[in-house]
This record gives structure tokens, C-alpha cells and sequence, in this order.
């Protein structure tokens, strides 16, 4: 095994560690859950289609809302995972302990990015059964043109997966920012205002041109991964708007390395 | 004593003002509210924090701004033309407000004082069904189905005369808010309901008397109840009066998931007259017909027409005698005094982290022991918090929101947008509450901090109790889950930015990207200031309970 592969094991080791042995985290995730589930439910309960008129609703979108709010859960997660060491001055010990800057933080987003898919998987596994077992109540039948939401669907799957690399990106675009800023709280405002200030712009801007530019390339077209009806009327191809998420959380986590390699602790 | 003293001379070195906590071991609340400032000021972070939470407020609103522009074209091969050159004439109510003033008027001049009565048999009409559908200029009724839009008006109307924008007062059936009395575009009042048809006819009555207008509603012709009246100053001794109908843009909101698609279209509408009766003096002594305000901005099908057979009269309108509002139905491109203010959002998130920070600070560094020890009494250093952030927060949201719309509004205008105008006081109402707004939103988020004692908690709880249930109310929730949205959560606090008011007697899309929130303005800010103090209160408790 190469020294770079025995270095990042080890610094992967160390990470978890300290994720499991303290107690902030686990709330975090049960956190990350209980709201994804809690808001997504809440949606469903306000959404109904009242017999005789068509409801265009894409009932998949609808049974991930959660997601929208899970994922400042997911960025607190990610966030605290890097920003803490910051706080308590343990950063320098790890540094001390592990000198390859780089890996350190790979092996704190890997930790914290696979910790939030995880979390994510059970959410988004829930909302779907929360679709299963609601939607149905709701006027969202199959009679009507809305078969039960099912993970064999190929493209409520795409949606399911989707949704699950979505907050997983989230987690590795926060780690980013919180590396590149280093204070929890400017962290986690920079990371909220690059995912709901873009939306509310977006909303305001009257110029079409602008209005699609914003809605492509801010990191909340991933969210477009999604639908799973009417793909033409997408600002973005689902797939697209995961990437464009990617190349967000790539920029930060490249942007976080760099800055942790050239300064000091 | 010796405890006392020892008190009091740590608090005077924190102070640095040693004389005036001479007499006291323990600070005012004004010593304290210094100390917290100097704590405030001296962190440069904090500051530079909030010279960017001004600076996105207004760079992004003035963006969102800039960004608005209308084009039309003058004759169909002419230049295309962009911004101010196309933007429409917009005529002016008597109270100033911009209004639609078009309708088919059948009239006859008015000398002195006198009575008009008339009986509605019938209100028919034709609308648009979506978006784009009718608008051929060579026949605006292509495409159109049956059927009456809800403020179809026909009735009877006396005015100071046929220009537009004049003033006025009618009675009037409509689609479907049976009989109603309006005057002067604003103003509304409900008569006899139901719909008219021959089995049931309205009859409609308006009496003039020096500035007074009466307005009278009857299902029979023999009893008669007044429905409101008119004062409507500086009318002329010679006034016009007779029937007129009118109709507005059909509007519906087709909701789904992500959002909602606006249909608008015009409507037409026809009404037929008989038993027309005039008391006083009509020296016309017969009926003119006039298509008024009918030119190419009139946001109806620009048909209008009447013939009489014998002592019965069909007429036939289209356009509309009401307020403009923002929106799609407005039939012209148009923008308000709070439109500017969309980068308020990212400002308030910038705001938030300060203001977070400024308490959970003091638990991360150890400082609140140094704190608390200084002012054993814990419930003020809350306080004294709460009023420093609170007031950097309004001073950053007021000069902020006051340059975002000196900035921004010239912009939307110079992009062919109607401003609606508001009086000089719900002009200061915008900018001042929007300063309260943040100042609240800061004093929130302190408490939260003061909770949660860790500032990433405190940050996204309060992030995501403020920006993001307006945020699902603009983009995925389905409108009427919005408007509970819009009424139960801190995001409710938004409502002070409201400028203009919502005319039920005017259908539109009412959203709140048009501006529009389900609570009034200070009912919303309310709301806000209900969670902030639940917040403070929680905090106040906590922070007495817990050990530092």
C-alpha cells in the first residue's frame, strides 16, 4: 500500500473516531431525519387534488420537499465537523499528528459526506413509504394518473438517488467553506446564503435571461434531480443540475485544500 | 462590604468608567448597553459583517432591479425599442393612484341635480382562456369561450366626464359579487347578491345632489335600499350619467407543484338595459355611445357598442374601472416601491450570523463567565445584547433598504415598468419597517444563540425559521399552503414591506413575488415580534438556569 493510501486510512480512522465518540453528531443525523421526513410529510398532508380538476403535481418532488430543509441539518454536520477543531485549537494537534494537510481534509469530508448519506438514504427511503402510505388519501391515485410512488419507478429511483447525492454534495460543499472560513457561524451562513439567496433572486430578477442563468447555475439546480415530470419545462436536465452542484462542492473543497495548505493553523 | 467594594471595582475597570458605578456594586442597564457596544464595535469581524450585510442588501436588489426592462415595437416594422420608451400611459384616479379606466359608456349630459334608473336583464360575456390565446389584433375574440368573468360590471355610472381617469360613482351588477356600488376606483360596497338574469333583474338607482351621489338597489323596482354614497368634491354642475359595461382580464392561477403558471387573458361582456328612467334636467335628450379609454392599452378586447331596440339597450364592453395592481392583470407592466428590496434576504443571513455570533462568542471564548461575574444580573446583559445588535441592525437595514430603492426604483422605471405610487407615509413605512424587520430578526437571533450557545445551531435555526418559509412559499408550495406559511412563521414579519393594498373588488394574482402577503402589514410584523419575544423569554430562563 502506497504512503499516501496508509496516510489517508489512518486520517480516516482518526475522523471517524471523533465523529463516534462524540454525541453532537448522532442528533445531528437523527436531526437530519426527523426534519426531511418531518417537512416532507407536512407537504404531503397540505397538498391535495380535489375530485374533478387535474392536478399537474409531481408527486415524487412533492414526497422529497424535506430535502430542501435537511439539508441545512446536513451543512451544521459538515460544517462543525471541520469548524470545531478550529474553535477548540485541536486543529493544530491534528495537524501535528497527521502533517499531509490534504488528507486531513479528505478524510474529514469523506467522513462527514458519507455520514450525511447515510442519514439521507434513510430519510429519502421514508419519505417515499410516507408517499406510499398519504399520497393515496390525498386524490393522488392511480385512477387518476398517479400510480403509487415507488422506488422501482425508474424515474422516482433517479429522484431517490438523486436526492441522496444531492445531500451528500451539500455536506462536501459546506466542509469547503467551512475550511476556506474556519468560523462555524460565517460557515454555515455562507453555505445557507448559497443555497436559498440564489432562489429568492432568482424570483425577483424579471429578465428571463438572468432569471434562467441564476435558476442553471446555482448550487440548488441540483434539486432538479428531482422531478420526475414535465423534464422539458426544467431550467436544467436533472443530471445537469446535479452536476452543476458538483462543480460547487468541487470549487469549495479545492478552494478549502489550497487555503488549508498555505496557511496557518 | 468588602465583597461589594471588590464587585464594584471589577466592574468599574470592565466599564472603564469607574465613577459611575461609584455608588453601586452592580451596572445599570445603560453601563451595560456601552459595554456590550464596545464589545460590538472593537470585533472587526462584526463589523465588516455588517457593512456586507448592507452591501448585498442593496447590490443585490439593485441587480434584481436593473434587470427589469419591457420592449415593444411602435408600428409593426419599426424599431424595436426597449425601457422607458415603452412604457404605457398610465392614467391617474382622483386620489392619484394609477387606475384602468376603459368601458363602453352609453351617456347623455347631466345639468344640476337629477336621478338615473335603470333595470340589468341580463349579463353575458366571453373570456380568454389562456395565455397568448385572443391576442390577434386582426379578431381579439378568437379562441374565446362563454361565459361571465367575476367583476363583469354593467350598470349605470355618473361621472365628471368621459376622460379618463375622471372621477365618478356607479351602481352596478357583476359576474358573480352580485350588486355593488363603487366610486372613484378604490372604493366598494356590497348591494343585493346573486347573479342577474330576466327571471331575476336588478334594478339600480343613482341619485345626484351638489357633491353627493346616492346609490339605490332593488329586486322589484318598488323597494329600495341604499347601498352607499359618494361624496365626490368639486363635481361640476353639468355631469355625465347613463349605462356602461365593462370587463375585465379573465385571471386564473393553475397551481402545481413548483409553482404556479398565471392564465390571463381579456374578457367582454355584454349587459341589457330597459325601464330607464331620468329625473332632472337632460338637455341632450338623447344617447350618445363612447368607447372610453378603449386605445391599445386598454387590457380588454377594445370592442365596445350599443343599439336600442325600442326602450331596451344592449351594450357591449370590455377593460376595466378599477385600481391597477401588480401582477399579470394589470394589463401593464408594473413595479412597486418595495420591489427593490429582494436582496433584504441575503442581507438579513449576514445580519443573522453577527448577531449570532455576538452571543455564542461569549460561551465559545469563556467570555460570559467574565460577563456574568461583571452583572451577576443576567437578565440584563440579555437585554443589553439584544439592544446593541438590535440597533446596529435597524441603523445597517435603514440606510440599506433607504439606498436599495434610491438606487433600485429609477432602474425598474428606466426599464419600462409603472411605479406604482404610495403616499410619503407607507413610503416611510417600507423603509423604516424593513429596518425593523432586521433589527427583529437580529434580537432573534441573539436570543437563539443565547439557547443553543453554539453559533452554527443558532445561525441555521434562525436562517431556516426566516428565509427559507418564504423561500417554499415563492418556489414549491402550492399557493394556499403558502399564504399559512406566510401567516404562521417568522417569515410572516415580510408583510411590513407591503405597499399596495389588495382590492378584493380587483381579481389578480396576489403573490407574494407581486408583493402581496396573506396578513397586513403590521399583523405580519407582529408575528415576528411574537417569536422574538418567545425567544428572548426561553433565552431569559435558560440563561438564569444554566450554569455559564
Amino acid at each position: 500500500m502506497s504512503g499516501t493510501a496508509l496516510a489517508l486510512r489512518a486520517a480516516l480512522r482518526a475522523e471517524w473516531t471523533k465523529q463516534r465518540t462524540i454525541t453532537g453528531p448522532a442528533w445531528l443525523l437523527m436531526a437530519v431525519i426527523a426534519f426531511t421526513v418531518a417537512i416532507s410529510v407536512a407537504a404531503m398532508a397540505a397538498t391535495g387534488c380535489p375530485a374533478g380538476i387535474s392536478c399537474p403535481v409531481d408527486t415524487t418532488r412533492l414526497s422529497l420537499t424535506g430535502v430542501q430543509f435537511g439539508q441545512a441539518v446536513v451543512a451544521i454536520l459538515a460544517v462543525l465537523a471541520v469548524c470545531n477543531e478550529y474553535s477548540t485549537g485541536m486543529i493544530r494537534m491534528t495537524l501535528a499528528a497527521m502533517p499531509r494537510r490534504s488528507v486531513v481534509l479528505a478524510a474529514k469530508t469523506c467522513v462527514s459526506s458519507g455520514l450525511a448519506v447515510a442519514a439521507s438514504a434513510v430519510a429519502v427511503v421514508a419519505c417515499v413509504l410516507a408517499a406510499r402510505l398519504m399520497l393515496p388519501d390525498h386524490g393522488f391515485t392511480a385512477a387518476r394518473g398517479f400510480p403509487l410512488t415507488s422506488l422501482a419507478d425508474p424515474g422516482t429511483l433517479r429522484a431517490a438517488i438523486g436526492s441522496v447525492l444531492y445531500l451528500g454534495l451539500i455536506a462536501l460543499l459546506s466542509a469547503g467553506v467551512a475550511a476556506i472560513v474556519r468560523d462555524p457561524a460565517v460557515a454555515i451562513g455562507a453555505v445557507l446564503a448559497l443555497l436559498y439567496v440564489f432562489p429568492v433572486v432568482a424570483a425577483f430578477v424579471g429578465n428571463p435571461l438572468w432569471h434562467n442563468r441564476i435558476e442553471r447555475y446555482s448550487p440548488m439546480a441540483g434539486l432538479n434531480i428531482q422531478a420526475t415530470t414535465g423534464l422539458h419545462g426544467l431550467p436544467i436536465t436533472p443530471w445537469a443540475g446535479l452536476g452543476v452542484l458538483a462543480a460547487w462542492a468541487g470549487a469549495a473543497i479545492l478552494g478549502g485544500g489550497l487555503v488549508l495548505k498555505v496557511r496557518d493553523a | 462590604m468588602t465583597s461589594d467594594m471588590a464587585t464594584s471595582s471589577t466592574t468599574g475597570g470592565l466599564l472603564g468608567r469607574p465613577g459611575a458605578v461609584a455608588g453601586a456594586s452592580r451596572p445599570r442597564l445603560g453601563q451595560l448597553v456601552r459595554s456590550e457596544w464596545v464589545k460590538f464595535w472593537s470585533v472587526r469581524g462584526w463589523v465588516i459583517g455588517m457593512i456586507v450585510a448592507a452591501l448585498l442588501t442593496v447590490l443585490l436588489g439593485v441587480f434584481a432591479a436593473g434587470n427589469a426592462s419591457i420592449g415593444c415595437q411602435t408600428s409593426p416594422n419599426g424599431p424595436r425599442l426597449t425601457g422607458k420608451a415603452c412604457t404605457p400611459p398610465v392614467p391617474l384616479g382622483p386620489g392619484g393612484e394609477p387606475v384602468t379606466d376603459s368601458f363602453y359608456f352609453v351617456r347623455q349630459p347631466l345639468a344640476g341635480n337629477g336621478s338615473i334608473t335603470v333595470r340589468v336583464t341580463s349579463l353575458t360575456g366571453v373570456h380568454a382562456t389562456g395565455n397568448g390565446q385572443a391576442q390577434a389584433a386582426q379578431n381579439p375574440l378568437a379562441g374565446m369561450t362563454k361565459g361571465v368573468v367575476p367583476w363583469s360590471k354593467a350598470g349605470i355610472l355618473i361621472a365628471t366626464g368621459t376622460r379618463v381617469g375622471s372621477a365618478y360613482a356607479a351602481m352596478l351588477v357583476t359576474g358573480s359579487h352580485g350588486v355593488r356600488m363603487q366610486y372613484n376606483y378604490t372604493h366598494d360596497a356590497a348591494g343585493l347578491p346573486g347573479t342577474v338574469s330576466a327571471a331575476a333583474p336588478r334594478w339600480l338607482r343613482l341619485t345626484r345632489s351638489g357633491d353627493l351621489i346616492t346609490g339605490y338597489d332593488s329586486a322589484d323596482g318598488k323597494h329600495w335600499t341604499v347601498v352607499g354614497t359618494a361624496r365626490l368634491t368639486g363635481l361640476p354642475s353639468t355631469v355625465q350619467a347613463g349605462m356602461f359595461v365593462t370587463s375585465p382580464l379573465y385571471t386564473h392561477m393553475q397551481p402545481f407543484f413548483g409553482g404556479s403558471s398565471a392564465q390571463v387573458g381579456p374578457s367582454q361582456a355584454t349587459g341589457v338595459f330597459d325601464r330607464v328612467s331620468l329625473r332632472g334636467t337632460w338637455p341632450a335628450a338623447s344617447w350618445t355611445g363612447d368607447n372610453v379609454g378603449g386605445g391599445k392599452y386598454s387590457p380588454g378586447t377594445g370592442i365596445g357598442g350599443f343599439h336600442r331596440v325600442g326602450v331596451s339597450f344592449t351594450v357591449t364592453g370590455s377593460g376595466d374601472i378599477a385600481p391597477i395592481v401588480p401582477g399579470a392583470a394589470a394589463g401593464v407592466p408594473t413595479t412597486t416601491f418595495e420591489q427593490p428590496l429582494a436582496g433584504v434576504f441575503a442581507g438579513l443571513i449576514a445580519i443573522v450570523v453577527v448577531a449570532a455570533m455576538f452571543m455564542t462568542a461569549e460561551y465559545r471564548r469563556g467570555l460570559i463567565r467574565v460577563t456574568l461575574a461583571a452583572s451577576p444580573r443576567r437578565g440584563r446583559v440579555l437585554a443589553a445584547k439584544a439592544v446593541v445588535v438590535g440597533l446596529a441592525a435597524f441603523v445597517v437595514g435603514l440606510v440599506a433598504s433607504t439606498f436599495a430603492i434610491w438606487l433600485g426604483l429609477p432602474r425598474e422605471q428606466n426599464g419600462g415598468l409603472v411605479l406604482l405610487p404610495v403616499r410619503l407615509l407607507t413610503e416611510a413605512r417600507v423603509i423604516v419597517g424593513t429596518a425593523a424587520l432586521v433589527a427583529v430578526t437580529a434580537v432573534l437571533a441573539v436570543a437563539l444563540g443565547a439557547i443553543l450557545r453554539r453559533s452554527a445551531a443558532a445561525v441555521t435555526a434562525a436562517i431556516v425559521v426566516i428565509v427559507l418559509p418564504y423561500l417554499l412559499s415563492v418556489t414549491v408550495l402550492p399557493a394556499s399552503v403558502a399564504a399559512w406559511v406566510l401567516r404562521l412563521t417568522p417569515a410572516a414579519g415580510f408583510a411590513i414591506e407591503q405597499s399596495i393594498p389588495r382590492y378584493p373588488q380587483v381579481d389578480s394574482i396576489y403573490s407574494p413575488v407581486g408583493g402581496y402577503y396573506p396578513l397586513p402589514a403590521w399583523a405580519g410584523f407582529a408575528v415576528l415580534c411574537g417569536y422574538a419575544t418567545v425567544a428572548l423569554v426561553v433565552a431569559l430562563v435558560l440563561i438564569r438556569r444554566r450554569d455559564a
